[in-house]
């Protein structure tokens, strides 16, 4: 991939939008007509009851599901015909935490981080420490909390270099701390010039957050 | 952010990365390792016991016992190629890795046949001693099993990439399965029986070379394309 030329937007397109997306599930209509865009540096907010399809949305725009119909465009391309490249610039945390429970959180972080970006031992072990795991980083995931697992999956966020982040409920089962690290984790990538696509029924406090209401 | 693609790791580290990963799964959960193994050496060491321990009826059916045992073990251990993974999670990062998906589900098949198929393979000369396989048929049973059991992981990851979304699979996996591994089985059986008969055997394994040749290429493709369809 020595053409960096998907990195510069045709048109100052947005480096996400979604057109016109229709999808039903089951026989049950989740949504249709659904627009947005979102642009580096700014956050979107999916709310709605349960069962309102915000999980389904979210597998959709990762394109982990494709029963859906309308267009998604990554920085001005479809997204279909830039899908490696999309796949480096994504970081998706699902509600199922992508977290092997007999392997230490080291080990699932090596594999998990080192899919999508070189990393060195110490940065691991940095971005465990930073995520409140030291002192754990060597025991197996089956004798950790809920939290801590959740905790793992967060510390890909602190070794990414994808610029979107779309993250399912990453707040349900961390502790009050946690949770004030990862807005401030949200926060610092927004900065930075990422962008982040979240389901969550926590109030989020971030610059440039939009919300969007399913259902 | 313009780092992403300077700092994107190859596909090989990929691959590397999701084998090591595999094996040491499996090397703590030692389960899919005695398993699939114990098995295969209980199934063949009763039919001595059920059938006769004579030693000229026991070559007769010698290589097919072992094939057989092959068969169902390699069946039994397929369910956990990508079952846990489904289930916490993993399976959805590999599919949204930025690499061909091809080659981590060929890494993932590879460190699956380390882990059930070669100890079997490794084990096989001693069961079939057991079993009075004729002496000049041991290497042709070796080589065999070294080609075949690999082809029914790939065949077997095929089921398992389609059915990994349901909840009990029960004997779908088999149904699947038996059909396309049938002829492994039979060429298989063929080559160590045409050579404990002084007959040569480089036919039947230049088959079973062929057929894992076309499963190595074609069911990682498969298996990917099934794994989408099931995580969707």
């Amino acid at each position: 991939m020595t053409d960096t030329s998907f990195q510069h937007t045709p048109d100052n397109s947005p480096l996400f939008e979604v057109c016109n997306l229709r999808c039903e599930r089951d026989e049950r209509l989740l949504f249709s007509a659904l627009s947005f865009a979102i642009n580096p540096g700014s956050a979107l907010q999916i709310a709605g009851s349960n069962g309102s399809g915000k999980t389904t949305l979210l597998r959709i725009i990762c394109g982990l599901n494709d029963g859906f119909e309308g267009q998604i465009r990554w920085r001005g391309f479809d997204r279909s015909e830039q899908s490696e490249a999309f796949a480096a610039d994504l970081l998706y945390l699902g509600h199922r935490v992508g977290v092997n429970k007999v392997l230490s959180p080291l080990e699932n972080l090596r594999w998990s981080a080192g899919l999508q970006v070189k990393v060195s031992e110490a940065e691991l072990m940095k971005a465990l420490s930073d995520v409140g795991l030291r002192g754990f980083e060597e025991s197996p995931c089956y004798t950790l909390s809920a939290g801590q697992q959740q905790r793992v999956s967060l510390a890909r966020l602190r070794l990414s270099p994808a610029t979107l982040w779309v993250l399912d409920e990453p707040f349900t089962t961390l502790d009050v701390d946690a949770v004030a690290r990862l807005e401030q984790t949200l926060a610092d990538h927004a900065e930075k010039g990422g962008a982040v696509i979240v389901t969550t029924h926590h109030k989020l406090e971030l610059p440039k957050l939009q919300r969007l209401t399913l259902g | 952010m313009d780092s992403t693609a300077l700092n994107k790791p190859s596909t090989w580290s990929a691959f590397a990365l999701t084998l090591k990963r595999d094996l040491l799964i499996a090397f703590k959960r030692k389960n899919d390792i005695v398993n699939p193994f114990m098995f295969f050496v209980i199934v063949v060491s009763l039919f001595p016991l059920a059938i006769s321990p004579e030693p000229t009826k026991l070559a007769e059916i010698a290589a097919g016992v072992i094939w057989i045992a092959v068969l169902l073990s390699a069946m039994l251990s397929m369910d956990s190629l990508f079952r846990a993974d489904f289930e916490d999670g993993s399976l959805e990062m590999l599919l949204l890795s930025p690499h061909p998906l091809f080659f981590l589900v060929l890494a993932k098949n590879i460190a699956h046949w380390i882990v059930s198929g070669l100890p079997v393979v490794i084990a096989s000369p001693l069961l079939a001693y057991m079993l009075k396989l004729p002496g000049d048929s041991y290497l042709t049973l070796l080589l065999s099993l070294l080609i075949g059991t690999p082809t029914l992981s790939l065949i077997g990851s095929i089921a398992v990439a389609l059915t990994v979304g349901l909840g009990s699979r029960g004997l779908i996996l088999a149904v699947i399965t038996l059909p396309f591994s049938v002829p492994v089985l039979i060429f298989g059986t063929l080559a160590v029986q045409s050579s404990a008969a002084g007959l040569p055997a480089g036919g039947y394994l230049a088959l079973m070379l062929a057929i894992l040749a076309g499963s190595l290429s074609l069911a990682p493709l498969t298996s990917a394309a099934a794994l989408r369809i099931s995580v969707s």
